[in-house]
């Protein structure tokens, strides 16, 4: 199955003329997959994937575990590169740069697009370290171009009021949630054009885990955002569109008012409803 | 998209089971209704109009009860796609067998006053759209227990033929009412009869649609079949 998702999709079900979900019009891709194999070894995990990552919106992967979705997530920065004997082929263009082409520049590709892990990874050092490590990489700044930049980042990371009194104290210190949106801040202190979130909330409480799904509504003004989730509820309430992976194929993707109302594929229908999975 | 398999977690099931039993039991409660009524207008019959009456605390409460329900569901389940539809459906068929009870028993209540009256003329319109009525509840009642789209659509297409019913009705109460001024009250009861038939229609169209819609995830794709005309059939609007 090859479903591509576009623009002709967006249509979402409606009842009663209530349109399900505002904001169902995807945007222009940002990211396009073309014909997509991924390969562990011998295991093909993604199977001819077409699917569009629309700009500035966010999209929902969901499936069941081994469907290929974090798999798919790991080539869209090319965190399969550390482990040999795994490779990928067809097109991820992103502008006119093919993604998973060997010869591109490994650390701007990262910089374009950033990932955020399931559990807090913050590094041991101080909270302004842990953002101003990355962007040292890749630009140089002046001291207080950095501080700017340190002080951005925590903002739109919705964690300045938090932490500006504490700045130079143990990133160690703060908790999951706290942590996390650390992550997220040092992920956009490089200004990339697309963050990946793998499982973002799946190690924290509700609260901190509304907070995160707040900040992503708040990011995607700015980025495009992938988010890979086993919450479907999380999916539902964060994903302008959503694709469903299932056995390393994508059975369907649409606009979200659509999959978890009146999907298309019977299989998507019997996941989304907990019938497997 | 009708699923016949069953979910991971087997109570859920059960639930959604147990919704769609009430749903047919208020069903039957409201066809068995409509039935006494249509007895009570046809044979006079003033016992059937009031058991007719005495069954709506029933439908009320079960109407609550399904709503009470419906809201548990959503709560603790968070349902998603065609579960979602279908306890959404839940909800609004509910209202609609509810508010179909309320039509049956005034019918029922109209009757007993029509029995007073010697009619100069013959009821067998009326007969004929109670008869077509019921047949459209009892078909769509089944067709709610059996996640049926054919049924529905039939039962949707079918409501045209109660409104052409009931505009002729209209117009040939009129007629008496025109000829002899004593016609007018029993006419004017036999009207609001017809009245509340044609809107048993009416929401039993609404259910089909329901019915179709959580079934199937889109609204029936044809344009709604167009009702009562007797707004317009003394006198139309100035363009």
């Amino acid at each position: 199955m090859s479903a591509t998702a576009t623009s002709s999709q967006a249509q979402s079900a409606s009842f009663g003329g209530l349109q399900a979900r505002a904001g169902s019009v995807m945007n222009p891709a940002r990211i396009a997959i073309r014909n997509l194999d991924f390969f562990y070894g011998d295991h093909r995990a993604l199977k001819g994937i077409n699917l569009d990552l629309p700009d500035r919106q966010v999209t929902g992967m969901i499936g069941p575990s081994g469907c290929g979705k974090s798999t798919l997530l790991r080539v869209l920065n090319r965190m399969y590169d550390l482990y040999p004997g795994q490779r990928a082929t067809g097109e991820v263009m992103m502008d006119d740069a093919n993604i998973i082409d060997p010869k591109l520049d490994l650390n701007a590709l990262r910089a374009r697009v950033g990932m955020v892990f399931q559990k807090p990874t913050p590094f041991p050092m101080s909270i302004f370290d842990n953002i101003a490590f990355g962007v040292k990489l890749h630009e140089k700044l002046s001291k207080s171009a950095m501080e700017e930049r340190v002080e951005w980042s925590l903002t739109r990371a919705a964690l300045w009021g938090e932490v500006k009194d504490r700045l130079h104290s143990s990133a160690m210190g703060l908790s999951g949630g706290q942590q996390q949106r650390l992550c997220i801040a040092r992920t956009i202190a490089v200004r990339p054009e697309v963050i990946l979130l793998d499982e973002p909330t799946s190690a924290l409480d509700p609260i901190s885990t509304l907070k995160i799904e707040e900040l992503i509504d708040e990011l995607k003004h700015d980025f495009s955002i992938v988010i890979v989730t086993h919450n479907m509820q999380q999916a539902a309430r964060c994903a302008d569109q959503v694709a469903f992976f299932y056995l390393g194929e994508m059975v369907e993707c649409a606009p979200a008012g659509q999959i978890f109302t009146a999907p298309k594929q019977k299989r998507t229908q019997e996941y989304v409803t907990g019938r497997f999975g | 998209m009708a699923d016949t398999s069953e979910h991971l977690v087997k109570s859920y099931d059960t639930q959604l089971n147990r919704l769609r039993d009430m749903l047919t039991e208020m069903g039957g409660i409201v066809e068995s209704q409509v039935a006494l009524a249509a007895e009570a207008i046809m044979n006079r019959d003033s016992a059937a109009a009031t058991r007719a009456v005495e069954e709506d605390p029933k439908v009320d409460a079960l109407e609550r009860e399904v709503e009470q329900f419906v809201i548990q569901l959503l709560a603790l389940r968070q349902p998603m796609a065609g579960d979602l539809r279908r306890i959404v459906a839940a909800l609004k068929i509910t209202g609609d067998l509810e508010r179909i009870g309320d039509y049956a028993a005034n019918v029922a209540k109209r009757s007993i006053v029509l029995a007073q009256y010697t009619l100069p003329y013959s009821l067998a319109g009326l007969g004929h759209m109670a008869d077509l009525v019921q047949e459209q509840l009892k078909s769509i009642i089944d067709a709610l227990g059996a996640h049926d789209t054919e049924k529905a659509i039939e039962v949707w297409r079918s409501d045209r033929v109660v409104d052409d019913i009931y505009n002729a009705l209209f117009r040939e109460l009129i007629t008496y009412m025109m000829e002899d001024p004593r016609n007018i009250t029993p006419c004017t009861h036999l009207l609001f009869i017809a009245k509340n038939l044609e809107r048993i229609g009416d929401h039993t169209t609404n259910i089909a649609e329901t019915v179709y819609y959580a079934v199937e995830g889109e609204v029936i794709p044809d344009a709604r079949p167009k009702g009562d005309t007797s707004a317009y059939a003394v006198i139309r609007p100035k363009e």
